[in-house]
């Protein structure tokens, strides 16, 4: 672990050794795709553009990395964020639903619309109306963030529903195509809407002094409030910068698939988004936070779906795994375990010997 | 003096009812044919499974913890009964007891792993449903069907069991009809939990450590073998809403009952159950189901609706009980 | 002879042998010596008053005798039997039957339920809620309590609580009964009925344990009272034969150890200024601290006395805006301060150090050198980061100035000592450069080098003309460091002394209630 850490400090990456942790699993898990598939760590380049496993991997991360980022926000100010899959679905659903224009649906009768931008900025400024509701609740009203957010997770989608009369929206958009399948600079576009989301949320939260204030929020609210750190506010923004992150994530799964299906948009991704969180070195009771872990934490449960559907295991099935290792990582987090663990350990030693 | 106290107790639990019949009395005037019993008894047989599984909910929230697995684990339960019958030949009657161990086994480990090694019961459960989940789509990628003639049998119990006493054919019929088993299984289950939350010292035991948690072990309470129990409860009826779900339907499903537990959540809230645990009751959590059934029964009736609008607005109840129990909290 | 709590049992020709008898109690914690070869013993059909400040050991000791902890050392013998308790359950099933300050009730639960959750009647394997209710009406009975069983806990009174607490307790076979500070939210009604209940039960034959603060209680109803300072006995007396100054001096007076080596100017110290930086008039808050008045000018060091529970943290608490007054005004510089908080008051230029460092003033795993820049960041704002250079640059001035111990600006604040943990959040304020410090037992749980270093830190301050409040329960300090003196007692402002005319006794004497001339 040292070395890993040392490694990246040459980088003039300060690495946490929490985010080594899953670092290392990525790295891992990528090698083990190397050694099993013999293509998987090769490029290709056509059409100007870059082909390959990593490079699949990532752009199919890049929603959940988005919405991660955020809730690694959220988490540090001692919160959690419930809602984002279904405001992923709403978002998407206005997104589609503005360009579209299907009769059975509410936008056939908005003024304004037909081309891309209105649209997606529409999506996006629903999508941060949710996130304040939800700030409101949690910041103002005092709600326990994990029943203000409950409540937007359960009726967000009847509203996505409701938007898109049950519907599947499809569209015929080359703009959003490009947005979703095109390429860059020869990168996916996804890739780099993802990269630049996430740069730029970590640049607002660690250039100024709202990570650092949030982490302090999250660690002990009480001498926060006492220290004159503005709690509300603050945690007003996490939720906010979440639902923005959360529209922009499911503009992207709209782009990717061409069409918006507002049951089955962002499903599960509130899950994944906390596991990529907690996996990515922050714990859930708030305090410190690390973006990048965040995003490290995405790639690695993309990696992880892609390794065992490469090796022949159903998409479906994957979870199971998924799930063993959460419990996994949490074990290894909670210092009882790990007491328990040494002492079990030494304990045998000292019979054995 | 008691019934003054039975009341006021009851405040939010008073709310919920209101609530639940006020809805109903304005769905039957906007749909008259919600006043037939047939609807009525819908209520329970097309929600069967809900309630079980918000009935199991109810002990794990009472405690002051969360169960987020349950809807995986139903439709783990049914794929797997499905084929342990189908597949495997294994006799119903052993497979049904095989899934309800299992079910309470699981429950059970996710409950030792939160006490034990103080994990919080949000991710350990959400593990749980990835497990459930995967699993279940490892047992079997599309839904089975059962055709095994004691299925016919069972679900056919309750008429059988009255015609037996003597009842008129055509009365059982219909009272079989409305009361399928899937539906005397439910109230079984309802009944059960009541007598053992409110009867039984474990079941004060739940609500002592979902009220104060300290305070309940310095008075003496198993914190320990409490906590297990609960998860294990729900565990076990998140299966037994599996199997009843194979008893309705005849088939086992595992791609179902995706967002069960946040359904039965919100129910078990709106129904008075504080999220943090120590104040509710699984009366509420029965209206709680009711307003539920009520909602969709009716948007189902009417053509003209989306089904989404059950989401909205039972997300729009979630938001007013929240902020009720919010606003009563402060209060004290 | 100091550290000897033999009752002077030959003196009352009273050879009963007691109840309880603790010997040679040592209890050490890393780095502290918690109880130091304490004696205690407790007669059957007496009340028996334990006193001291915080930290003197009192909490200790009580969880040694009923058993949540075990000693390192000495003897607890019940009946002349020794015993070992391992367990609260054991010192239960011994007859020891203790109420903690914090109510261990469920407050959702009714008092029934509270009364026998555990051991409710039960028939055919249910509960029977007849028998239930007749029980608990039988325990409430035996005590003359007529509460409704069926109510909600947290509908009663705190006082009533407390009472559902003890009957709880004594439901049994209890010989021994230990109060933790059962009056401290308690007003004169519910005291004194309180009081009769304890009465009537030493009537009974039991031997009660009661731990408190307040002075007038402990004359009102105690039999014999012992003091504990720094984990030391320092008296065990018959009441009637206590005299309310020898009893504060007992609990206040100069530690016998080695007082803290400083080298501080004399007290005599100039004020500067005629106006009045800071005034509070009228601020109250029902529960916490009667309305008070509080002038402080500039370069003044006021310094709060007073026993534990007298109101001091609550006063500050609320000039700081950190709790809400329910009346009254605060002014700062003649202009006055609509709804302080602590954001306001960190703008004006006021810092406050609280008294619990764990709970409200460190960011646990944050490093050193966040916690420090943490209150002139809150005021830069959320969009200014403080610059690394600069960072470093505070981190570096403090460090050298108040003589920080940390391996590093970035090892997380939790790995320092109690005394470095204080000098950092003393820092955190500081580089606000602030006018007004305020400082809520400083000096607490930390060592006496530390200690002494803190002082000097503040006489520091005090040269450079910032004005500060300051609470300390040790009178030497307040005497050494204030210019002026208030003296609060059971949540009020009773008294003001100024400097020149201070000593730790006069305070004594106030805090008593005895003026001598």
């Amino acid at each position: 672990m040292r070395s890993v850490v040392a490694m990246s400090r040459s980088f003039g990456v300060t690495m946490d050794s929490r985010v080594a942790w899953p670092f290392a699993a990525l790295v891992a898990l990528l090698v083990f795709n190397l050694v099993f598939s013999s293509d998987f760590l090769t490029f290709q380049v056509r059409d100007g553009r870059l082909y390959g496993g990593l490079v699949d991997i990532f752009e199919n991360a890049a929603p959940l990395i988005l919405v991660a980022a955020g809730v690694a926000i959220v988490i540090g100010t001692g919160g959690i964020d419930l809602s984002v899959g279904s405001v992923m679905a709403i978002s998407g659903t206005v997104a589609a639903g503005m360009i579209a224009r299907p009769e059975y649906s509410v936008f056939n009768n908005v003024g304004f619309g037909g081309s891309i931008l209105p649209a997606i900025s529409l999506a996006i400024v629903t999508a941060g109306i949710a996130g304040l509701l939800n700030g409101t609740l949690v910041g103002i009203l005092g709600v326990q963030p994990l029943m203000a957010t409950l409540v937007l997770m359960v009726a967000g989608r009847g509203v996505a529903q409701l938007l898109s009369d049950g519907q599947i929206i499809t569209f015929r958009e080359p703009a959003m195509d490009f947005l979703g399948s095109g390429a860059w600079l020869g990168l996916p576009v996804a890739i780099w809407i993802s990269l630049c989301g996430v740069v730029f949320v970590a640049v607002i939260v660690r250039v100024t002094a709202i990570g650092f204030l949030a982490e302090a929020i999250g660690d002990n609210r009480t001498a926060a409030a006492l220290s004159g750190v503005p709690v509300r506010p603050l945690v007003m923004f996490a939720y906010v910068i979440t639902g923005l992150l959360a529209g922009v994530a499911g503009i992207l799964v709209v782009c990717d698939i061409g069409a918006a299906d507002s049951i089955r948009a962002g499903r599960d991704k509130e899950l994944d988004a906390i596991l990529a969180v907690v996996l990515g070195g922050t714990t859930l009771s708030g305090g410190r936070f690390s973006i990048l872990g965040a995003v490290i934490g995405a790639l690695l449960i993309q990696t992880l779906t892609t390794t065992i559907l490469a090796q022949g295991i159903v998409e479906d099935s994957a979870r199971l795994v998924k799930g063993g290792v959460v419990i996994a990582i949490c074990l290894l987090q909670s210092d009882r375990f790990r007491s328990g663990v040494t002492r079990a350990w030494k304990w045998r030693r000292s019979s054995t010997s | 003096m008691r019934a003054i106290h039975r009341v006021r107790r009851a405040g939010p639990l008073a709310i919920t009812a209101i609530v639940c019949i006020a809805l109903y009395v304005a769905a039957g005037i906007l749909e008259p044919d919600f006043f037939s019993m047939s609807i009525v008894a819908g209520f329970l047989s097309n929600h069967a499974v809900f309630l079980i599984v918000a009935v199991g909910m109810t002990f794990v929230i009472l405690s002051g913890g969360i169960d987020l697995s349950v809807g995986a684990t139903a439709a783990c339960a049914s794929i797997a009964l499905a084929c342990l019958i189908e597949r495997s030949s294994w006799n119903p009657a052993f497979a049904i007891l095989f899934v309800l161990a299992g079910g309470v086994l699981i429950g059970g480990c996710m409950g030792g792993l939160i006490h034990s090694c103080r994990l919080p019961p949000f991710i350990v459960t959400l593990g749980g449903m990835f497990i459930a989940r995967g699993l279940a789509f490892t047992i079997s990628r599309e839904s089975v069907s059962i055709h095994e003639p004691m299925y016919e049998q069972i679900y056919d119990l309750p008429a059988s069991v009255l015609r037996a006493f003597g009842v008129n054919d055509a009365t059982a019929e219909r009272i079989g009809f409305l009361l399928p088993t899937a539906s005397v299984i439910a109230i079984a289950a309802f009944l059960a939990a009541l007598v053992m939350l409110m009867r039984t010292r474990f079941g004060r035991n739940v609500y002592a450590i979902g009220g104060s948690e300290q305070s309940a072990i310095l008075m003496g309470v198993p914190a320990a073998s409490t906590k297990i129990a609960v998860y294990a409860i729900s565990g076990g009826c998140a299966a037994l809403a599996g199997v009843v779900h194979t008893l309705s339907l005849f088939s086992g499903d595992p791609s179902s009952h995706v967002m069960l537990e946040l359904d039965s959540i919100a129910a078990v809230v709106i129904g008075g159950t504080l999220l943090s645990g120590g104040i509710g009751s699984v009366v509420g959590t029965l209206l709680g189901v009711t307003i539920f059934a009520i909602i969709e029964t009716w948007i189902t009736m009417r053509e003209g609706l989306n089904s989404a609008w059950t989401r909205i607005i039972v997300g729009t109840l979630l938001l007013a009980f929240i902020l009720l129990q919010r606003a009563l909290v402060r209060r004290k | 002879m100091e550290g000897q709590l033999t009752a002077p049992g030959a003196e009352s020709g009273d050879m009963v042998q007691p109840l309880l008898e603790a010997r040679g109690i040592i209890k050490q914690y890393p780095g502290v010596t918690a109880l130091n070869r304490v004696d205690f013993d407790l007669r059957a059909g007496e009340i028996h008053a334990l006193m001291g400040e915080n930290g003197a050991g009192k909490t200790t000791l009580i969880r040694i005798l009923t058993g949540a902890t075990a000693p390192h050392a000495g003897t607890v013998r019940l009946d002349g039997k020794l015993v070992r308790m391992r367990s609260p359950a054991e010192a239960q099933a011994f007859g020891i039957a203790t109420v903690y300050q914090e109510i261990d009730l469920i407050p959702y639960l009714s008092v029934a339920e509270n009364l026998l959750l555990g051991r409710q009647p039960m028939r055919w394997g249910l509960i029977r809620g007849r028998d239930l209710r007749r029980r608990a009406r039988q325990a409430l009975a035996r005590l003359g309590l007529n509460i409704d069983v069926e109510s909600p806990v947290h509908s009663l009174s705190i006082a009533m609580q407390q009472m559902v607490a003890i009957a709880r307790a004594l439901d049994g076979s209890a010989r021994i009964l230990v109060l933790d500070e059962p009056t401290s939210s308690l007003d004169s009604a519910d005291t004194a009925r309180l009081f009769s209940l304890l009465r009537e039960l030493k009537s009974r034959g039991l031997g009660i344990i009661f731990i408190t603060h307040f002075i007038d209680q402990v004359f009102a109803i105690s039999d014999r009272i012992s003091i504990l300072r720094n984990g030391l006995g320092v008296g065990c007396h018959e009441t009637n034969r206590l005299t309310r100054l020898k009893l504060v001096s007992l609990m206040l007076g100069r530690d016998m150890r080695a007082a803290p080596e400083t080298s501080l100017p004399p007290r005599t110290v100039r004020v500067d200024g005629e106006r009045s930086i800071l005034e509070a008039k009228r601020m109250g808050r029902e529960g916490a601290i009667a309305p008070f008045d509080l002038v402080l000018g500039r370069g003044e060091v006021v310094g709060l006395a007073g026993l534990l529970g007298s109101g001091r943290s609550e006063a500050v608490r609320l000039i700081f805006g950190a709790d809400r007054a329910q009346c009254g005004e605060i002014r700062m510089h003649g202009r006055p301060i609509r709804r302080p908080s602590p954001r306001r008051s960190l703008r004006a230029g006021v810092g406050f150090v609280p008294e619990d460092r764990k709970q409200q003033a460190l960011a646990p795993n944050l490093s050193v050198e966040e916690n420090l820049i943490l209150a002139v960041q809150a005021r830069r704002g959320v969009l200014r980061r403080l610059g690394r250079a600069d960072r470093r640059k505070l981190f570096a001035d403090y460090v050298r100035v108040l003589g920080i111990v940390a391996p590093g600006p970035r090892t997380p604040i939790r790995l320092l000592s109690g005394g470095n943990q204080q000098k950092v959040i003393l820092a955190r304020w500081l580089a606000t450069q602030p006018e007004i410090m305020i400082l809520d037992e400083p000096t607490r749980g930390i060592d006496i080098g530390a200690k002494a270093e803190v002082e000097r830190i503040m006489a520091g301050l005090r040269e450079r003309g910032l004005s500060m409040l300051f609470i300390s329960s040790e009178l030497d300090e307040i005497v050494r460091d204030s210019t002026r003196i208030l003296v609060l007692r059971d949540r009020r402002i009773i008294g003001e002394l100024e400097s020149a005319a201070a000593t730790p006794e006069r305070i004594m004497e106030k805090i008593a209630g005895v003026e001598a001339s």
